[in-house]
């Protein structure tokens, strides 16, 4: 499989299903949330990975399943070539130095208990690095790092605001000069105005450090900005996985096209001008998910077909694909010239229902 | 001129804390007319929801200090016992907050509380709010509301929530309606049908909406005058136009810059605004936001910036830097790469 020198992170068919259950005595599960169905995506070394979609698409889940947070329904993830889906909580521990994660919320990931230099330090402590004056020492270049100051290392959590506390999350996810970062919408609880800065200390990092990211977000503007490619999520699935810039140039998923519509551009004219595609409804449960692709009941291209097959995942040339009965933005050729990604391909999809034709007048 | 639906005058609220007292709000005076959309604008902590909850009179904190005035059609409600301004809230003015999930009573039906607020200031029969109140959640879209009318918040998802929050505030038809981050909670998709619904109130209420928001771009496309605030204190005040493509103050130039667009190409970095708001306890002497200003010259240090008209009919601005200086510095400051390229 993977080798040391192919992807840095492999996720082969991931499922996880959280059940419900019922019952005091002997719980019996009633019904589940197909929160990831059957994913399969790699992220290379160095490189940024966007991931999108609404509340409840699966991407926080999915990136969590990434550092192991909690066992995986089925499937498999390989880190750096090596096979980390079956690991125990001890075979884990090692590799929690190379895998780190950033949390959205500055308030609640943070004990409030505990001095920034405790926080940061924790991890250099956990793992036995350095003694007390050089953990002290390593905290402190964090800081500075993460553009806060040494003299911080006493203060508690409350006494910053909530940028500088999503700085502090940052230096204790970079202590141990982790490879992998997953940062689940580090951003959004955050101001525009610190928003920005966040994000460049990231990039900035990123550099320095030499880490790869997988970026949780629902902004699709700071996703395009921050990541080389783009995964798209709809209850438990990928949609649609892109380079960055071509996914906002030519998205082939309705379901895509309609994201990008409804983020507000600053600029009035151009926001009366251009057309928006509201989506009507909400996204329905993942416990009871649509038949054939799930986001037919929203999409304004559906027909018959969209109900009953679920569509394979097709790629389109230059690292774009998309899993759609109807795709936009496609001439002919490409449509004749693409294929089905078998690899990537849910087990559940319908391999020969690759799209035969571009997306009809939307209804 | 028409006489405005509502005017602010050099409004002040501070509340005293062990450490000082905090000047939230520092002066401030606008108007807003009858079914205008009105941006307020700001980072946290700069003013914009204790200046509406203010209007609304909802501070209850007993250490809170006022002073100025709020006149709503022509009597200021700063002057009004708790009785008199019951019937203004809900009936005159409503308000909806940014978390709909704690805004609703989780042990009522939904229409139960809006039965009750039509009960409240109306002479209604039992079967008349009933229907009525099926009516509002139907306006608001909320799909089969014969259904749904009997449910409880926590059956709802928070973008439909947000909608029975606004069916709330439009029971009594109120001519200002208040939002106060209505769709900061919310994904895109659901913010987009919100702002739909907020543009389309206006049309069909005739309500006046305050609009309060971090974020320009939820702005663009629904206010139709905007202020800009920063550190309890008015920085830039225009319509649409002057302030998306004429801004004059610095501040607004660094909150244009910190959105990364999707109409743009990508910039390599985003020119994010340097540093936190300043204490509201011990301002800076002089411009508020000369610290964090990589405009600031020493004139900055020395003098406050008044807000006045520089360049066009109720465009206006409290920056020392000149009309000149501004326009050529601007462009650099929002989006460099693009300036270089040009």
């Amino acid at each position: 499989m993977a080798s040391p020198s192919g992807p840095l992170l492999q996720a082969e068919h991931v499922i996880k299903y959280f059940p419900i259950k019922r019952g005091i005595v002997i719980q019996r599960e009633v019904a589940r949330v197909h929160a990831v169905d059957d994913v399969s995506l790699e992220v290379q070394r160095g490189e940024t990975l966007g991931l999108v979609g609404e509340s409840g698409c699966g991407k926080s889940t999915l990136g969590r399943s990434f550092v192991r947070l909690f066992p995986l329904t089925g499937g498999r993830i390989f880190f750096d070539g090596q096979d980390i889906s079956t690991l125990s909580r001890r075979g884990m521990r090692p590799l929690r130095r190379e895998l780190q994660i950033i949390f959205q919320d500055p308030y609640a990931s943070l004990n409030p208990r505990k001095r920034v230099g405790q926080i940061v330090g924790a991890p250099l402590a956990i793992h036995g690095i350095g003694d007390r004056r050089e953990r002290k020492r390593q905290v402190q270049e964090l800081l500075e790092k993460v553009g806060l100051s040494p003299e911080h290392y006493n203060r508690y959590p409350h006494e910053f605001s909530g940028g500088q506390r999503q700085r502090i999350g940052v230096a204790r996810a970079l202590a141990l000069r982790p490879k992998l970062v997953i940062a689940d919408e580090p951003v959004s609880a955050l101001d525009v105005s610190i928003q920005a800065q966040v994000i460049n200390l990231l990039a900035d990092l990123q550099e320095d450090f030499e880490l790869t990211y997988v970026f949780i977000a629902h902004d699709l503007g700071v996703v395009r900005h921050v990541s080389d490619r783009i995964a798209v999520m709809y209850l438990g699935k990928i949609v649609e996985l892109s380079p960055a810039e071509e996914l906002y140039e030519r998205p082939i998923m309705p379901y895509t096209e309609a994201l990008l519509s409804a983020v507000p551009i600053p600029d009035p004219r151009e926001s009366a001008a251009r057309e928006r595609i509201v989506l009507e409804g909400d996204v329905p449960s993942p416990i009871n998910p649509p038949s054939g692709c799930r986001f037919h009941p929203r999409c304004r291209y559906a027909t018959e077909v969209c109900t009953q097959l679920e569509p394979p995942l097709v790629d389109y040339g230059n690292g774009h694909l998309a899993a759609c009965h109807h795709p936009l933005n496609v001439d002919k050729e490409t449509l004749a010239r693409a294929t089905v990604d078998q690899r990537r391909t849910p087990a559940k999809a319908d391999e020969s229902a690759k799209p035969t034709q571009p997306a009809q007048q939307a209804r | 001129m028409a006489e405005p639906l509502l005017e602010v005058r050099d409004l002040k609220v501070s509340f005293r804390t062990e450490d000082g007292i905090v000047r939230a709000v520092d002066g401030i005076s606008f108007t807003l007319d009858e079914g205008e959309v009105l941006g307020i604008v700001g980072e946290s902590g700069s003013g914009k929801s204790v200046t509406m909850m203010t209007v609304m009179r909802l501070i209850t904190d007993p250490n809170v200090i006022y002073q100025g005035s709020i006149i709503y059609k022509g009597r200021d409600l700063m002057g009004l016992s708790r009785d008199a301004m019951r019937e203004v809230r809900g009936e005159e003015i409503a308000m909806i907050f940014q978390d709909p999930m704690t805004s609703l009573n989780p042990v009522y039906t939904v229409g139960w509380q809006i039965e009750e607020q039509l009960n409240e200031h109306n002479d209604l029969k039992k079967g008349q709010a009933r229907r009525r109140a099926m009516e509002l959640l139907a306006q608001v879209g909320i799909p089969k509301p014969e259904q749904r009318i009997d449910d409880y918040p926590h059956q709802f998802s928070g973008g439909m929530r947000q909608r029975v929050m606004i069916a709330l505030a439009l029971s009594c038809n109120p001519d200002l309606l208040i939002a106060d981050e209505p769709t900061t909670a919310l994904d895109v998709t659901i913010q987009a049908q919100i702002l739909e619904l907020i543009k389309n109130l206006k049309r069909e209420f005739g309500s006046a909406v305050v609009l309060i928001t971090h974020d320009l771009g939820v702005v663009a496309d629904v206010a139709d005058r905007i202020l800009v605030m920063y550190a309890g204190r008015i920085v830039e005040e225009g319509n649409k136009e002057q302030i998306f493509y004429d801004p004059q103050h610095p501040y607004t130039w660094g909150l244009l810059g910190s959105i990364a667009r999707l109409d743009r190409p990508r910039a390599r970095r985003l020119t994010a605004i340097a540093g936190q708001p300043p204490s509201l306890i011990n301002r800076p002497q002089g411009c508020s936001f000369r610290t964090r200003c990589p405009q600031a010259f020493d004139r900055c240090r020395a003098e406050d910036p008044q807000l006045t008209a520089k360049v066009g009919d109720g465009h206006l601005d409290a920056c020392h830097l000149s009309v000149e200086d501004k326009r050529e510095r601007r462009d650099k400051t929002i989006n460099p790469e693009l300036a270089e390229t040009a």
